[in-house]
Formats: structure tokens, C-alpha cells, sequence
């Protein structure tokens, strides 16, 4: 599996480090409920299908978001998560 | 029909033709009192202990494959009960118990062989946590036995005891552990309920779930509508998609491992054993397959084969530990989906709508625990009450904060 790094192009996968589907990045506001923080850690996105999800390029440290399929392995693209953000 | 030795010496001189199907194909009734979703070990010891147990009958299971499709076939078969946490222990020792009679009690030969289990250990900390754990065991009423290097070696001469970098310390020895033939397990269960009046519905994938004010009413699947009284989902790897249809959210990340298995070999590995640096672990088949495994491949997947990366890793291990395994051929690989929990244990509880049980979350350690797994949601269904070694297996105890972490790695579902 190819994931392609903004910065440095396509790696393979043992390059690097997962963290789960992208829903990790909402996590609740200081003082939310304790719903809202299972909801936020335990309750995460797992789709048989397209999914985005969080990796981490060990070599240059970047996190990236990856948009792939959990059937088939196939990544569509990946971007950084500074960007992925500003983009929303 | 009942099987046995005078049995089988019968039909041998008759020509075997007196043998009949293990399990009836019967078509969809239009309704039943109880629908498990799912054809695994877990949805079949469930049918058969409802109607064994509480004399239930009008029961069905529906199988979208064929029965073993799943995880009950794709497993290595390790069969063990040395857990630490209160709440697993208890439940996996009362399921080694009734591995110990499954054979007389379905009437079927699952090659149950408990040839003893040695987990390895490689420094100091290492050595304590498996003390701790050896003690947690035999309090449980478990067995369990602290091997030095050189009762490692009595038992396992082919381990490198050489190795500078993860030197042997010793193992810890779980003599009633071992190993079962995994589609049998299913086959006879199938077999077992089936004689008790379970219908057997394969080919019959559950694609909705009919909820009316709060209440299950029944299902839909690729076989018609069938309406039931209580459904349960006990359907391992796709627990996500299926909960979806009732319109829940369920604590799961779904991970393939991977198994591997050389071509047959006399017998040299007369254990299961375990390596303490880096996961692997191995054990060798009847057939004389050494069959062995390790981690998943961290990153959610469905795809029902493994990654690379992973098969790199594991065979890796298998060469630091036993450099011997080097002349074997791999034969075959494959991989089985995995409902992974965020603190690794199972759930095995009702859900907010009436009517609805989940079974779910065994990472990948669900085949030792089929039999009790199978009792306990019986127990829940036919009672409305938890069994008392499966009480902390709640869905709700995420929220709650009463996690059952055995590895103690946190809220994160792959590292389980
Ligand atoms: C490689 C590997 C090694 C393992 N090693 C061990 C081990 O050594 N020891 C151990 O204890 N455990 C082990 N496990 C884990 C164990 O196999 C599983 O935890 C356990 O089998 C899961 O429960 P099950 O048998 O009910 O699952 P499954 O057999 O997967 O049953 C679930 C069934 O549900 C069906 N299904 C899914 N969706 C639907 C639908 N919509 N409608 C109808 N049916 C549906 C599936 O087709 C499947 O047959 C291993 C697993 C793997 C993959
Ligand atoms: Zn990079």
C-alpha cells in the first residue's frame, strides 16, 4: 500500500503510524459531557467502504488525512491536516 | 443420528451409505421467537444453548455465506483461559470448562488437544507480569506454571537460546491450553442445534432491521422479510454495518489479521507457543501444518487479506524465535476481519432497542471463548438477566468508565 505524502511523495505503508478514522479531530470542547467524550473516543467512523482517516509520515512527522477504500486498499489521495482543516 | 466408533465401523462395512447431512437446510418460516444474525461460532453456540439450555425451538440463525465462512474458519485456533482482569477471567475459565466437555456434549470431534500453551518471556518486567498474571490464573482455579530457561528448554529445544538481542528468560506454562479444529466447531454446533429444532438459514444476508416504537419486530434479508420476537447481532467483523441498520453507533474498528500455514511437516512444535517480543505465535495441525500469526495490520480494514507488511513482520519473529521454521514453505496466508473493542474485551449485552441484543468485540481472541460466549447471550436472552461471568461485558461501560483493558494500552481499538 503507496500512501502519498505531500511532502515527499509516495511511501510505503510501513512508513507510517495510524490513528483511526478522521472523526479524531472533533474532539469536544473543555467541559463537554461524558457522552460527548465517548462519543468522541470510543464511537469512532468504521465504514466498509471510503473512509478518511489519520496517518501520521514517520520520516517528515506530517499528519496527513487519507482519503481510501477499506474494501479494496485503494488511496484516492492525501493531504496535509493543516490543510485539510483550513479547507474544512 | 448419533456418531460413534461402532457407528463408523458400521458404515465402513455397509459402504457408508447410511450417513446423512450433519444439519438440515430447512426453507424460511415467516416468523420466529428468536433470530441470531450471524453463522459464526458465537451465533451458532448461542442457538444451541437456547434451545439446550431454556428448551427454546423456534429459532434461526441466517448466515449470509455458507456456515464457517467467517472468522470460525480463518482462526489459529489457540484455546486458552489465562486472563487477569475480573470480569474476563472468570468468563474464559468457565469457557475452558465447557471446551472440556464440548465433544461429549455436541456429539462431535473437534479435536480439542490440550497440549499445553507456553507464553515466552524476554527481561526482568517481563517475567514479573507473567508472575503476576500465573498467580491471577491459578486463583481463577486455572493452571498455570512459572518455566526458568531450562525448563523452556526441555520443552521447546529447537527455540534459539542463543539470541543477544531478546534473550529466553523463561516461559509461563498453561498445560490445560491448546487447540481445536475451528470449522468443527462450528459444524458440530451447527449439527447439535439443528437436532434440537434450529433452523439453519445459510445464503441469507440480513440487509434491515424492523424496529416498530422501540421494539424489534424482525428483519429483512436477501431471503424475504422474517418478523421475530428478539434478534440478536452476533456477526464479528461486520458488527458496524449491521448495527447501522437498527440505527446504532457501536464501539468497534474493524482490523484483518493474518494467518499463515507451511506445508505438512512431521511433528516437531508439540505446544502453542508465544513470543514475548514482537507477536507471534504457533502452534502445528494435525494435518502437520505449522499454523501461525501475529499482529493485525493496524489500519481499519474489510478487505479479508492481509497487507505486506504485516506477513514481513511475522515471519520475522517466527525466524528470531525458531530459526528452524526458515526450511518450511508457507503454503497459504489469508485474513479474517476483526471486530476490535477500544479496551479489547467483547460485549455481550442488550441495546437501547427493546428486543435487540450485540455480540460483539472479541478482537482476536473469540475462538476460546465460543462456548461460554454462546452460553452467557443465551442466558441474556432467554432470562433478561446477565450471567454472572459474562455481567461486565456491557455496552455501556465505555461511557461509564468501567473498562476491562487486559493489555492496559488505553482507548485506542488497534493497539488491543
Ligand atoms: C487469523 C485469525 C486468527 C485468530 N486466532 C484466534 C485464536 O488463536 N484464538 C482465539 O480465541 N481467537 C482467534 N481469532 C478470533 C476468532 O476467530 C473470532 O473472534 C471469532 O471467530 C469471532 O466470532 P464468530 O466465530 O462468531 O465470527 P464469524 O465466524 O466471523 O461469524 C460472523 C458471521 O456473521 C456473518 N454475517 C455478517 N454480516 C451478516 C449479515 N448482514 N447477515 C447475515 N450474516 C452476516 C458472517 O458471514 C459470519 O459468518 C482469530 C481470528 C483470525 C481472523
Ligand atoms: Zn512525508
Amino acid at each position: 500500500m503507496l500512501i502519498p505524502c505531500p511532502l515527499c511523495g509516495p511511501r510505503d505503508r510501513r512508513e507510517y503510524h495510524y490513528m483511526g478514522a478522521a472523526d479524531y479531530l472533533d474532539r469536544p470542547p473543555p467541559g463537554s459531557l461524558p457522552e460527548a467524550w465517548d462519543a468522541y473516543l470510543h464511537l469512532r467512523d468504521n465504514p466498509a467502504g471510503r473512509t478518511r482517516d489519520l496517518w501520521q509520515h514517520e520520516c517528515c512527522g506530517a499528519w496527513l488525512e487519507v482519503d481510501r477504500c477499506t474494501v479494496t486498499h485503494r488511496v484516492f489521495g492525501a493531504r496535509l491536516l493543516t490543510e485539510a482543516r483550513d479547507a474544512g | 443420528m448419533r456418531y460413534s466408533g461402532l457407528r463408523v465401523l458400521a458404515e465402513g462395512l455397509r459402504g457408508n451409505r447410511g450417513w446423512r447431512p450433519a444439519w438440515v437446510r430447512p426453507e424460511p418460516r415467516e416468523a420466529y421467537d428468536i433470530i441470531i444474525i450471524g453463522g459464526g461460532g458465537h451465533g451458532l453456540s448461542t442457538a444451541y444453548h437456547l434451545a439446550k439450555e431454556h428448551g427454546l425451538r423456534n429459532i434461526a440463525v441466517l448466515e449470509k455465506g455458507y456456515l464457517g465462512s467467517g472468522n470460525i474458519g480463518r482462526n489459529t485456533t489457540i484455546v486458552r483461559a489465562n486472563y487477569m482482569l475480573p470480569g474476563n477471567s472468570e468468563f474464559y475459565s468457565f469457557s475452558l470448562r465447557l471446551w472440556e466437555s464440548l465433544e461429549s456434549t455436541l456429539n462431535y470431534n473437534v479435536m480439542h488437544s490440550q497440549r499445553g500453551l507456553i507464553n515466552l518471556f524476554h527481561s526482568d518486567g517481563q517475567r514479573d507480569a507473567f508472575v503476576r498474571r500465573g498467580n491471577a490464573m491459578i486463583n481463577q482455579g486455572d493452571d498455570a506454571i512459572l518455566l526458568d530457561p531450562e525448563g523452556v528448554r526441555r520443552h521447546l529445544p529447537y527455540l534459539d537460546f542463543e539470541n543477544i538481542r531478546f534473550p529466553i528468560y523463561g516461559g509461563l506454562l498453561h498445560p490445560r491450553g491448546g487447540t481445536a479444529r475451528h470449522d468443527a466447531v462450528a459444524w458440530g454446533y451447527a449439527r447439535a442445534a439443528s437436532r434440537l429444532g434450529v433452523h439453519i438459514l445459510e445464503n441469507c444476508e440480513v440487509t434491515g432491521i424492523d424496529i416498530e416504537g422501540g421494539r424489534v419486530t424482525g428483519v429483512q434479508t436477501s431471503r424475504g422479510p422474517i418478523r421475530a420476537q428478539k434478534v440478536a447481532m452476533v456477526v464479528a467483523g461486520r458488527s458496524s454495518q449491521v448495527a447501522a441498520m437498527a440505527g446504532l453507533k457501536l464501539p468497534i474498528e474493524s482490523h484483518v489479521l493474518q494467518a499463515f500455514v507451511t506445508e505438512g511437516l512431521k511433528p516437531c512444535i508439540d505446544h502453542v507457543v508465544s513470543f514475548g517480543m514482537g507477536h507471534f505465535y504457533i502452534s502445528q495441525s494435525d494435518k502437520g501444518g505449522l499454523v501461525f500469526g501475529g499482529d493485525i495490520d493496524f489500519h481499519a480494514s474489510y478487505a479479508a487479506r492481509g497487507s505486506l507488511p504485516a506477513a514481513e513482520h511475522v515471519m520475522e519473529a517466527a525466524m528470531t524465535l525458531m530459526p528452524m521454521i526458515g526450511r518450511a514453505r508457507v503454503l497459504r496466508s489469508w485474513g479474517g476481519i476483526m471486530d476490535m473493542s477500544p479496551d479489547g474485551s467483547p460485549i455481550i449485552d442488550r441495546t437501547p432497542v427493546d428486543g435487540l441484543y450485540v455480540n460483539c468485540g472479541w478482537n482476536y481472541g473469540g475462538f476460546k471463548a465460543v462456548p461460554a460466549s454462546g452460553w452467557c447471550l443465551a442466558h441474556l436472552m432467554a432470562r433478561e438477566e446477565p450471567h454472572e461471568v459474562a455481567a461486565r461485558f456491557r455496552l455501556d461501560r465505555f461511557l461509564t468508565g468501567h473498562l476491562l483493558d487486559e493489555e492496559g494500552t488505553g482507548s485506542q481499538h488497534n493497539l488491543h
